[in-house]
């Protein structure tokens, strides 16, 4: 894993603040490494998909989990999701959604996505940077993904 | 019987022929018989006549014994030929004479009879004695054939009497021919008027009154009921047109009421949805912020805690629970909000378990407390078991937060079944409140207690309120400041 080309957190997010809170906990946890950010949904799937100006990378390069805000700008958190999941090469990935969202209808239907985890942000840092932290570690370290074909 | 189904001018021809008829034939009888007993009575009258005139003349012939002059006498009688027979009889009673000579012996009896004159079958038999001085001189003998003279008598008779019958029944015809038209004409009148309304439906025809009788009245009486009639089809006419323009009155009515249904609806539909994307995008976009305000707060209390003096800290870390705190009201608010739009699911709820369920899960806030619970029983009830177990919840919670000061802590939970339903209540004794703020007790972000004494966002009660509301229910507390308060809901 000394491949410098593997991702292994994409986080998607559009708050710049929350970006810099995550990546500070992220940091914290010893998980910084290897991180991609997108801030739309159009550039998540330009990455995760190696389509525009990632064309050149290798769908075999990770991420390992992505980390995914609803609300954004150009394509919609769900929109980007729901192509995770549709194309083959992807949907083993793990998404975590992490929104501000406690709608009802947004967990209902990030789970009839097939998401892996939905977490609310909480207002209170120490309990944001435990969550993020405890994501990170979780489905890098812990969960051994499935080997992706192709 | 088939003349009460043949027009009426034709029954009372039939009628008045049919009396006039019979009252004839019976006159016809009566005089027939009568004619007929006077006939008889003239014919034996005329031939006792004829008796006495030939026993008369006989006297000398008898007397003198002379059959000659007796056969002569006799023969006289030549002039009526309907006498068919005469003999005369002498005092010992010996036939004498007879008349025509060549009579049959049959016609004649061979002894006199007694003097008198009878009728015998078609016959008139009569033995007239032959007296002179008041001596008996002898018998004569006398038949009449009546039978010829009858049947003579009898057929112009009946000649007589069809004639009659007949004249009288062609005067009779002609007679009620223009009679009957007085009875019959304002009749069929009426009947043609009658006719004439039934296939129209106009009212406003009149029969014509032909006089002042009976059938006067009854047509009078009929174009009356006729004015009555066209009176009231004229008002129903209105009526019914007056109830025409009422019904399409309320069907316009009723359109324009649907109309403005829908498009209240629809307004509210898009009030809804505005409001919908109005929480969405607080929950979104308010809390972004608030995160950042304590993220970075909390960034500079790690980074650069050291360099700040105590003060400095204090006042970062009560920037961060100002943030949170907002935080709090915002998702209680959320909270809040969302009940309006969740449907009530009714079902039987069993109240003693939700309500287990709920001390269980509110076990943190008994840690190491002097608690004093008493369950009583509690009876199941109808409602959303999600939405009732936030009631317990929240009035639990409360009961324990304002109690916590209290050695022991008494928390009474029960049910006071009552005429019009069960009374669920919780009871502590805790910090209580002024009755008199009692109004403010369920309002939004309302709180009777300063927020050093007890935390609280003071959206609890309002959203156990709009459970109970929405479950058709009541809710109402009692309270004493430092005695504790009870909460009764239904």
């Amino acid at each position: 894993m000394t491949d410098s080309n593997i991702v292994e957190i994409l986080i998607v997010e559009d708050s710049p603040q929350d970006l810099e809170l995550a990546l500070r906990a992220l940091k914290k946890a010893n998980l910084a490494n290897r991180i991609h950010i997108a801030r739309d949904g159009a550039e998540a799937e330009e990455f995760i998909f190696c389509e525009g100006a990632h064309a050149g990378r290798k769908k075999e390069n990770g991420p390992k989990v992505i980390l995914l805000d609803l609300k954004l700008p150009k394509i919609d958190g769900l929109e980007v999701l729901k192509r995770i999941k549709g194309d083959p090469h992807t949907k083993t990935i793990p998404v975590v959604v992490l929104t501000s969202s406690k709608e009802q209808r947004d967990v209902a239907e990030s789970y009839n996505l097939g998401v892996n985890s939905y977490i609310v942000k909480p207002v209170n840092f120490e309990r944001f940077a435990e969550a993020v932290q405890k994501l990170g570690m979780y489905w890098l370290l812990l969960n051994q993904p499935p080997t992706v074909e192709g | 019987m088939l003349l009460k189904d043949i027009p009426i001018q034709r029954k009372l021809m039939v009628i008045i022929l049919a009396t006039t008829v019979s009252a004839l034939l019976l006159m016809r009888m009566v005089f027939f018989t009568y004619e007929f007993l006077t006939f008889r009575h003239t014919t034996m009258q005329q031939l006792s006549t004829v008796g006495e005139v030939i026993a008369a003349n006989s006297t000398a012939a008898l007397a003198f014994d002379n059959q000659g002059d007796a056969t002569d006498i006799l023969s006289a009688l030549r002039t009526n030929k309907h006498i068919v027979a005469a003999a005369l009889y002498n005092k010992t009673g010996e036939l004498f004479a007879k008349y025509p000579d060549n009579v049959a012996d049959i016609l004649l009896p061979a002894a006199p009879g007694n003097a008198g004159y009878h009728y015998e079958h078609l016959a008139l038999i009569g033995f007239q004695p032959v007296m002179q001085n008041g001596r008996n001189l002898g018998m004569l003998y006398l038949r009449l054939d009546t039978g010829v003279i009858m049947s003579e008598w009898f057929k112009n008779s009946i000649l007589i009497a069809i004639v009659a019958i007949a004249v009288a029944i062609l005067i009779a015809y002609l007679l009620s021919k223009t009679l009957q038209k007085q009875i019959s004409q304002p009749i069929l009148s009426l009947a043609e008027t009658a006719r004439d309304i039934t296939g129209g439906r106009d009212f406003s025809i009149r029969a014509k009154k032909l006089g002042s009788d009976e059938l006067g009245l009854l047509t009078e009486a009929f174009n009356q009921m006729l004015e009555e009639i066209q009176a009231q089809d004229h008002a129903i006419r209105i009526d019914i047109a007056k109830r025409r323009a009422a019904e399409a009155e309320v069907n316009k009515l009723n359109a324009e009421l649907e109309l403005r249904v829908a498009n209240r609806t629809a307004e509210l539909e898009s009030a809804n949805q505005e409001l919908e994307a109005f929480s969405y995008s607080i929950s979104h976009d308010l809390r972004a912020p608030l995160r950042a305000v304590d993220g970075y707060s909390q960034a500079v209390i790690e980074d650069y805690g050291g360099q700040l003096p105590e003060d400095g800290r204090r006042y970062l870390q009560t920037i961060r629970d100002g943030a949170q705190r907002m935080g709090m009201l915002i998702d209680d608010l959320l909270a809040f909000s969302r009940l309006s739009r969740q449907p009530v699911n009714k079902q039987e709820v069993d109240t003693g378990k939700l309500v287990r369920d709920v001390l269980e899960e509110l076990r943190p806030q008994q840690e190491g407390r002097d608690l004093d619970l008493r369950v009583g029983d509690l009876p199941p009830c109808q409602g959303d078991a999600a939405l009732l177990k936030q009631v317990w919840i929240n009035l639990l919670s409360n009961a324990l937060k304002y109690s916590r000061d209290r050695k022991p802590a008494i928390i009474e939970i029960g049910c006071n079944r009552e005429k019009d339903g069960n009374v669920y209540f919780v009871r502590d004794n805790g910090a209580g409140f002024d009755m008199r703020y009692a109004h403010k007790l369920f309002g939004v972000f309302q709180r009777l207690h300063r927020a050093e004494e007890f935390e609280g966002t003071g959206v609890g009660l309002a959203i156990v309120q709009r459970i109970i509301n929405r479950h058709g229910g009541r809710i109402w507390a009692e309270a004493e400041p430092g005695k504790g308060a009870t909460f009764y809901f239904t």
